[in-house]
């Protein structure tokens, strides 16, 4: 199935790629077989879904589980802290207002 | 490689003098003294005037690190701190010290004064000392991660862990840490212990950090860490774990437990006991630090969003992750591990880089840190149990 040689498989049941390079906003990527629309730009080191996860599943990289879904995710997603949520501790991120 | 032979057999790769103050007021009139050669005299020491074991314990094993060629100890003279304790310990290794108590010495300008005179003549003294053949058997490396994003996990960590391979199948001790960044790692990392009995203080540990963080409502996870890519601490965890390599792990060690001998050490850097001084490790320095209090000749730092730190005692050699924040901050990076995003190396040619920046610096090499003067160093509260007979290697 096609993919963009930027997504990255770690490893073989990962349910996320990992981005090895940049995607441009407004971009069109291949995704294991599905053309996916980006509509802002993704910085190297995110993740995009390999495969659909359902609310409340585990998403899956380096083999191992990351944390589980608060929504579901489709395809193509990025995976981040809108759709992921830790097993251990919640994640902080900076409210940077307008910046 | 070279390095100096110290009383207790261990050797150093650098000879510095240390001078360290034992309060945030002897702060000022430390830096003053070293700074009549900054690159001879480190500035360490420890900001609180209440006691604590953990603080006492760091400070004897720094002073009496393999780097470290004489003392200095620099006291206002009426915090707690036993000054009279570590001088002692630093003088039974046979190294020069000597403790400057301000309150004793005419005040600031007058330490000052006699601080630098003491100095200039051991600088002096200690560049004309021999020294002698050192293998690297005999190094001691530590590896932190700051400053993470999603590519550290997948460049910078795997191609230190590979490093930390070839390091430990010749014979040195090899130390990573921090367990507060391998939740959720426990099972895999457990089955890589010597023994079972080790296995089950491997996944303690990692459980204690796991309630440890819990109280304190936050993961060891920086706002960068999320724009950078990573989500979750576990997702963070993993990435960290790869600086560990494949050996198998031989023991466990608390700050300043030395490795009794070769192989790759867990570092429990997560106080025990009720959750009493606030966060463990509050800033990257504080894991060198500790490193350096187990002995480590210099250490790996693996950064994806671009840590610029080094440290006094010990060489820091700094990884970029990231290709693109190597292109932003490449004079403060010793490797490109972001070169293997980019296809230009695979992550064994930028292990073996890392391998031979390490025992370079036992020749003569320098890092780009110590180059830029950079000397952090901090030490904050702490309390531990010693650790438990099955967590050493026989």
């Amino acid at each position: 199935m096609l993919t963009d040689p930027r997504l990255l498989l770690l490893a073989p049941g990962d349910s996320v790629f990992v981005l090895r390079d940049q995607i441009d906003a407004g971009e069109t990527v291949w995704v294991a077989g599905v053309a996916v629309a980006f509509p802002t730009r993704l910085g190297l080191g995110h993740k995009i879904a390999r495969i659909a996860v359902a609310a409340g599943d585990r998403v899956i990289k380096y083999g191992a589980p990351i944390g589980r879904a608060t929504q579901a995710i489709a395809q193509g997603d990025h995976v981040h802290l809108h759709n992921l949520t830790s097993d251990y501790t919640p994640t902080y991120a900076l409210d940077k207002g307008d910046a | 490689m070279k390095g100096w032979l110290r009383s207790d057999g261990r050797k150093g790769i650098r000879n510095v003098v240390a001078v360290a103050y034992l309060v945030e007021c002897a702060h000022h009139v430390a830096r003053e003294i070293a700074g009549v050669d900054r690159d001879g005299a480190h500035v360490i020491g420890f900001p609180g005037c209440f006691p604590n074991p953990y603080a006492q314990k760091m400070m004897e094993r720094l002073c009496t690190h393999p780097n470290v060629g004489a003392v200095l100890i620099v006291s206002l003279g009426c915090e707690s701190f036993n000054r009279f304790q570590l001088d002692q310990v630093v003088a039974a290794t046979g190294r020069p010290v000597k403790t400057l108590v301000i309150q004793n010495t005419g005040g600031t300008r007058s330490s000052i004064a006699a601080g630098r005179d003491w100095v200039r003549a051991q600088v002096a003294e200690l560049a004309t000392a021999p020294q002698v053949p050192m293998a690297v058997s005999e190094l001691v490396v530590g590896t932190v991660c700051g400053g993470s994003d999603g590519t550290s996990g997948i460049t910078g960590n795997p191609a230190a862990g590979i490093a930390f391979d070839k390091l430990v199948a010749a014979g040195a001790a090899c130390i990573f840490e921090e367990t507060g960044e391998l939740i959720g790692c426990e099972g895999i990392m457990a089955d890589r212990a010597a023994t079972p009995q080790l296995a089950h203080e491997l996944r303690a540990s990692v459980e204690k950090a796991a309630r440890y963080y819990a109280t304190l409502g936050y993961g060891s996870f920086a706002s960068g860490n999320a724009d950078g890519g990573l989500t979750t601490i576990e997702e963070k965890s993993l990435g960290a774990y790869m600086k560990s390599g494949q050996s198998p792990i031989s023991g466990l060690i608390k700050p300043g437990d030395i490795p009794p001998k070769g192989g790759l050490y867990l570092m429990d850097v997560v106080p025990d006991g009720e959750v009493r001084f606030g966060f463990p490790n509050i800033s990257d320095n504080a894991e060198i630090v500790e490193m350096m209090a187990s002995g480590a000749h210099c250490t790996l730092f693996v950064t994806g969003r671009g840590s610029v730190v080094g440290s006094a005692i010990s060489p820091v050699i700094k990884i970029a992750a990231n290709p693109h924040m190597y292109a932003r901050l490449s004079e403060d990076m010793d490797v490109n591990a972001g070169r293997v995003l980019e296809g230009a190396a695979t992550l064994e040619q930028v292990g073996q880089e890392i391998f031979d920046l390490v025992c370079g610096l036992a020749e003569g090499g320098r890092s780009k840190s110590e180059e830029l003067g950079h000397q952090e160093f901090i030490l904050t509260y702490k309390t531990f149990e010693p650790i438990g007979p099955a967590c050493l290697p026989v």
